[in-house]
């Protein structure tokens, strides 16, 4: 692993974090509406993932998507100009906070209802094969969404096309409200890959090393026409659900156990016993992003709102 | 894309053939599949057999089974599978076994198909053709007999589009799938022995939405689609012999929906009757009366209705499945009753 991929892994986990804590206090100002799910804790899972994609690759997200559409490249002012609901957003403020798209980069969509950007990505993935490249799809999901009929449709399909797609659990230990040890009789989703015919792969979702390597062997194997795999990746969300939700129903002491393994700390500690980034450097580099960030929100809402008839033209491309 | 095209599909007829409905869907399937190598035709069954209709038949053979490709029996992730081959290079072909398993692929065609476009400020276009064979007649019993024509109408983003003649099975199936945007397109199971002229060729293609007038009258309108079309047409021969000149207008696209068609028959007959295969309420039957009223249309004869009973289901038994679903002979009474002979 070299030191200069680390290190920009460290920034990007550093712009995600800063981004949801600028989309949160945009909340309280009332200058973000509607509904919001931030990803705060859990960096190491999109940015690992994300990190070993090509360019040609296709990507599906969730409505918790900020951190995979940063990951991916996109600019923080198309991803604020989207929460804005102006046209300097990535879908022109159509879609909105729960829909970060960008077809130039090959996301090809964020989904709003939970498992459907499962099968989706599938079909990328086909597609791909049957126009006879070798990219290969990576699908973001929760761990609420393995109990749904997609997921399962989805896994039996890839796996008997061997597409080359690899799906990738984020478990953050809560589908919206609910323990997923409530909701679900296994300890490791991974293990629902063997129902499917596929590796399950379990990693620390902290350690966005970890993450990188199981994502870059399960593309790997897609790629050879060895078919999907399902990765488990384990972390934790340190906010609720969406914008309402305060979190009550967490075991006291679990969020303070889970910052213990914040992966932007762990990545720095890395870093810096490594002589790559010291601590002043860090710190340096926080406030240098925090200034991106702020300067990003401020350009996106310099844009106008997008008018109705324009917004007439997505309904139908006739 | 790996096919076996090449000579492999005899030069498309160019012209006027026979064919049956059946015959005319495969058609619309071989000249779409040969003439664009991004389409292919996906479901349950399609390649074995050649589809359960046997509307495939021998399309396996020609294109290969990367093209014409079997599924598990799974429509809503199916469905979300040709979603991500329409927004990356390809124009999937959906079959739907029954119409009735339509639901089941409820959050693909009412959440994802429609608002992609839309979500992503026009980032992509949804090539999405979804054939979805339905109706009754079949002995199908209750869960395998819906039409479904109206279930999906609602719905900004999608087109919706129906076919009662070899002809329009031909034309109409293949302008939804030239279509960029996601159509479903509805057969009905008791027509694919009916044959008819069907215009081969790129010629025969219709053009997207309107509605078509087969057969001109002056003394009632009888709006109809699929079996319900068939059966119009019948009527409409019945009732030449009692001197009673109807018009028949095969609605064709149920979204976009072309009322400038059935008001100018109105302007000529000035008097309607809906024959459809389905419950009246919130149907393409009661929109159609709302429309036609909202734009100002004066009834000085109320509309007629033939459709099936809101307060009853399809049932297995032969003889009350053909008693409920409307005949040629219940059309040609209402017609005389609208016209009051």
């Amino acid at each position: 692993m070299s030191g200069d991929r680390r290190l920009t892994w460290y920034r990007q986990m550093v712009e995600i974090r800063l981004f949801e804590d600028k989309v949160q206090e945009l909340f309280m100002q009332g200058r973000i509406e509607g509904t919001t799910h931030l990803c705060q804790g859990q960096e190491a899972v999109s940015v690992g993932a994300v990190s070993a994609l090509r360019d040609d690759d296709y990507l599906t997200i969730t409505y918790r998507g900020h951190g995979h559409a940063l990951a991916r490249g996109m600019s923080m002012t198309a991803a604020f100009g989207e929460l804005m609901g102006l046209t300097s957003g990535c879908c022109r403020g159509v879609g909105g906070s729960m829909h970060l798209t960008d077809f130039s980069r090959g996301l090809i969509g964020a989904f709003a209802i939970v498992g459907a950007g499962l099968p989706v990505a599938v079909g990328a993935a086909m597609s791909s094969k049957l126009r006879g490249s070798d990219a290969a799809a990576l699908t973001f999901f929760g761990d609420g969404a393995t109990n749904i009929g997609t997921f399962h449709e989805a896994l039996n399909m890839a796996s008997v096309w061997k597409a080359p797609v690899v799906f990738v659990i984020e478990n953050n230990l809560y589908g919206e409200y609910s323990p997923v040890r409530d909701t679900t009789p296994v300890d490791d989703l991974a293990d629902r890959a063997k129902a499917h015919g596929m590796p399950g792969v379990v990693v620390d979702g902290q350690d966005i090393g970890a993450v990188h390597q199981a994502v870059s062997e399960a593309l790997a194997r897609g790629r050879a026409g060895d078919g999907p795999t399902l990765i488990e990746a384990k972390t934790y969300r340190y906010r609720g659900h969406s914008r309402t939700d305060p979190a009550k129903y967490r075991k006291p002491g679990e969020l303070e156990q889970w910052r213990e393994r914040d992966p932007i700390t762990l990545l720095g500690a890395e870093l810096a016993a490594a002589g790559l980034l010291d601590e002043a450097a860090q710190k340096a580099l926080h406030d240098e992003v925090q200034q991106q960030v702020d300067d990003a929100a401020d350009e996106a809402a310099q844009a106008p709102v997008i008018t109705l008839e324009e917004v007439e033209d997505y309904v139908y491309a006739h | 894309m790996s096919t076996r095209t090449e000579g492999a599909v005899a030069e498309p007829e160019a012209g006027t053939v026979e064919l049956s409905y059946r015959e005319a869907i495969n058609a619309a399937l071989a000249d779409e599949l040969a003439s664009d190598p991004t389409t292919l035709l996906m479901g349950e069954d399609v390649a074995t057999a050649g589809g359960v209709f046997k509307t495939n038949e021998g399309l396996s053979d020609t294109f290969g089974t990367d093209r014409i490709r079997n599924t598990p029996i799974c429509e809503n992730g199916f469905m979300g599978v040709a979603l991500g081959m329409a927004v990356t290079g390809l124009r999937p072909i959906v079959e739907i076994m029954f119409s009735d398993f339509l639901p089941t692929a409820a959050d693909a065609i009412v959440n994802e198909l429609p608002k992609f476009r839309f979500m992503s400020g026009g980032q992509c276009e949804v090539p999405v053709t979804v054939r979805a064979i339905g109706g009754g007649t079949g002995r199908f019993g209750t869960q395998h007999s819906a039409t479904g024509e109206s279930w999906y109408m609602g719905l900004p983003g999608l087109k919706v589009a129906t076919a009662g003649t070899p002809g329009s099975a031909y034309s109409v199936l293949r302008a939804a799938i030239r279509s960029n945007d996601p159509v479903i397109f509805f057969e009905h199971k008791g027509l694919y022995g009916r044959k008819g002229p069907v215009v081969r060729g790129d010629g025969g293609i219709s053009p997207l939405g309107d509605a078509a007038v087969l057969r001109e009258g002056s003394d009632v309108t009888i709006v109809a689609t699929l079996l319900m079309l068939d059966r119009a047409l019948a009527a409409a021969e019945q009732l030449a012999g009692d001197g009673i000149d109807a018009e028949v207008v095969e609605l064709r696209w149920l979204r976009p929906f072309d009322v400038d068609s059935v008001q100018a028959s109105l302007a000529k007959t000035k008097r309607l009757l809906i024959a459809e295969e389905q419950v009246h309420v919130a149907g393409w039957g009661a929109s159609l009366i709302s429309e036609l009223t909202l734009r100002g249309w004066r009834w000085d004869n109320a509309p007629h209705v033939v459709s099936l009973p809101d307060h009853l289901l399809i049932p297995y038994s032969p003889s009350l499945e053909d008693a409920l679903i409307p005949s040629a002979e219940r059309i040609a009474a209402e017609a005389r009753a609208a016209v009051g002979k």
